[in-house]
């Protein structure tokens, strides 16, 4: 048959090895620049690659990083999160608010604070509030089929109104007895890496194989890449658009509990336009905001190339003034990068 | 032996009569060819077929037992597969992934189920190989070729042991090179024994893979009869109108 005969000609033309599929990945060529300027930044400026400098470095993305996991997974689905900065504020402003229980009722503080419980209970309700946050996110966008954009632009001003409410814009930095044992969670650090990166590297490795070897990731990918096509084959859609948005909302809260523990203090200003920068890490780290494609080696990488030019930057003496200007074009330098590679495709 | 027979299926939307009772019968590893003009019915009929559809009334007899579809899903478990006009494929999944799609294969216990890649390789590998296509199974859908889609989306449809397979207009939009590969594909499915529903608007397709000929005019059938006693003349004659029915 002369028309199976074409076909191999044809296929075996497009046929991809390890190395040009690497190099069609963004995440690879993102890693290369991040090389490059570490490569750069190490002669240059001396106190670049100290080990105090790479320590402030890794642990400030990482808190960005874990942030982009979650939104990885919505940016997969075609969606977006405007509501994860806001998120961060208000969850991180209900831990703060049980760890210092003095604007709570007296019994709370009797029976939380034996033991320690209270910081368990703190964290808990964080994370909780994240997911919840998240789900109705993802409720009126998956069921009520309400545009991700409008949803979460809403959700950003109501958890950052919701943030207001509850600090009663006051700062919360009395973390009761077992304060040291919160500090630590967040602002500690096991071999001379800080816990943020660890849990970062932990999540990125995790949900990584949750998107490649699950049924769940590949529906994920699936939703984002043809919805139709999905619902046909018996998927249930709904469910996987809003689950993304719960993801992506825990993950907020999950970075606002280790932020709130490094910090040692929250306010009702905590992830103010954290946003941005999360979507900034996740686009350039090759997420697609077309949908079906992303991944969170790329969010995680994403997250490192921005703070590294942001540390290069004032290391190299440029006005920090300047750093909102970078930060704009990598979002539409990273797209535009997408959209030539597309058309060479 | 017929595997699905229709009997007076009749649709509404509204006041707008889709299907004014329709009834004909399918055998076994028969492959029927559905033909009619825009807006005659023949993709209504197929969603009705395929569960998308409730019909307003009428009876569906399949494999001998009298089915009541809610939802697509439905219809897949009791044996009818369909393949989509569009294909309904993810553009960004591998092929083996598209033909999975919903129904991977999983190793391990609950909550550590993981993808067995391997097994659905191999598995996908077989069925493009029973197909003769050359399609490989960790190839993107978004780099083949019209046919090698076609390859995937009738490839999906054999995971089960299916009695039926619906085709809503599989050689619409593709090159002619491909539509020879398609209709080598239909003709394989036929040799599994599986009773093909064949929706298209080309002649020569219908007149090439099908045995039984069904044609649709506004919503009834004007036409069905064994396509070696028929013609193309006839069949343009019955759907444009030029001949009533026969």
């Amino acid at each position: 048959m002369s028309s199976v005969k074409f076909n191999q000609e044809l296929i075996s033309k497009t046929e991809k090895t390890f190395l040009q599929k690497l190099v069609s990945e963004q995440s690879f060529w993102v890693s290369v620049a991040l090389l490059g300027i570490c490569f750069v930044m190490y002669f240059v400026e001396d106190a670049f690659s100290s080990k105090d400098n790479l320590f402030n470095i890794t642990r400030n993305f990482s808190f960005i990083g874990i942030m982009a996991i979650g939104m990885t997974f919505v940016i997969i689905t075609a969606g977006i999160d405007l509501s994860v900065g806001s998120i961060m504020g208000v969850t991180g402003v209900i831990c703060g608010l049980f760890l210092d229980a003095q604007y709570l009722p007296e019994w709370y503080s009797k029976a939380a604070y034996f033991e320690g419980v209270y910081v368990w209970v703190s964290i808990f309700l964080a994370l909780l509030a994240g997911a919840l946050i998240g789900a109705v996110n993802g409720y009126l966008i998956a069921y009520l089929k309400l545009s991700p954009f409008v949803v979460t632009l809403g959700m950003m001003a109501i958890a950052r109104s919701l943030a207001l409410v509850v600090s009663n814009n006051k700062m919360f930095y009395e973390f009761g007895p077992k304060d040291e044992m919160f500090y630590e969670i967040g602002g500690g650090s096991i071999f001379g890496v800080a816990n943020a990166t660890w849990l970062l590297i932990v999540l990125t490795i995790l949900m990584g194989l949750v998107l490649k070897y699950t049924s769940y990731g590949k529906h994920v990918y699936a939703v984002g890449s043809n919805k139709k096509a999905a619902e046909l084959s018996g998927i249930n859609t709904r469910w996987i658009e809003m689950s993304v948005y719960i993801i992506s909302g825990l993950f907020a809260a999950i970075s606002a509990v280790m932020i709130v523990g490094w910090m040692g203090s929250v306010t009702n200003a905590l992830g103010y336009t954290y946003e941005l920068r999360v979507i900034a890490a996740t686009v350039i780290g090759g997420a697609n905001l077309m949908g079906g494609v992303g991944g969170t080696f790329g969010a995680f990488i994403g997250a490192a190339l921005m703070e590294t030019i942001r540390n290069s930057l004032l290391m190299a003496g440029i006005d920090p003034y300047w750093q909102g200007t970078f930060l704009g074009l990598f979002i539409v330098g990273a797209v535009w990068l997408e959209k030539v590679k597309n058309k060479k495709n | 032996m017929s595997i699905l027979s229709l009997k007076n299926i009749k649709m509404n939307f509204g006041a707008i009569q889709a299907l004014t009772g329709v009834s004909f019968d399918i055998n076994q590893s028969e492959t029927v060819g559905l033909m009619g003009d825009n807006g005659a019915g023949k993709s209504t009929l197929l969603k009705i077929i395929a569960g998308n559809f409730k019909p307003s009334s009428g009876d569906i007899i399949f494999d001998n037992n009298e089915v009541n579809f809610e939802k697509p899903i439905d219809a897949r478990k009791s044996g009818i597969e369909v393949v989509y006009q569009d294909l309904a494929l993810c553009n960004h999944l591998t092929a083996a992934s598209n033909v999975f799609l919903g129904r991977e294969i999983q190793k391990g216990i609950w909550p550590f189920k993981y993808l067995d890649y391997p097994a659905m390789f191999k598995k996908s590998g077989e069925l493009f190989e029973e197909l003769k296509s050359e399609t490989r199974p960790k190839d993107l859908v978004m780099q083949m070729s019209g046919g090698q889609r076609q390859a995937v989306a009738i490839a999906r449809t054999r995971l089960t042991n299916p009695k039926l397979v619906l085709m809503d207009e599989p050689t619409a939009a593709i090159s002619v090179r491909q539509v020879a590969e398609v209709l080598d594909l239909i003709k394989r499915l036929k040799d599994q024994g599986i009773a093909v529903l064949l929706i298209s608007h080309r002649m020569p397709d219908i007149f090439e893979v099908c045995e039984k000929l069904v044609v649709l005019r506004r919503g009834e059938k004007v036409c069905e009869k064994m396509i070696k006693d028929s013609s193309t003349e006839e069949a343009t004659g019955l759907i444009t109108g030029a001949i009533d029915r026969v």
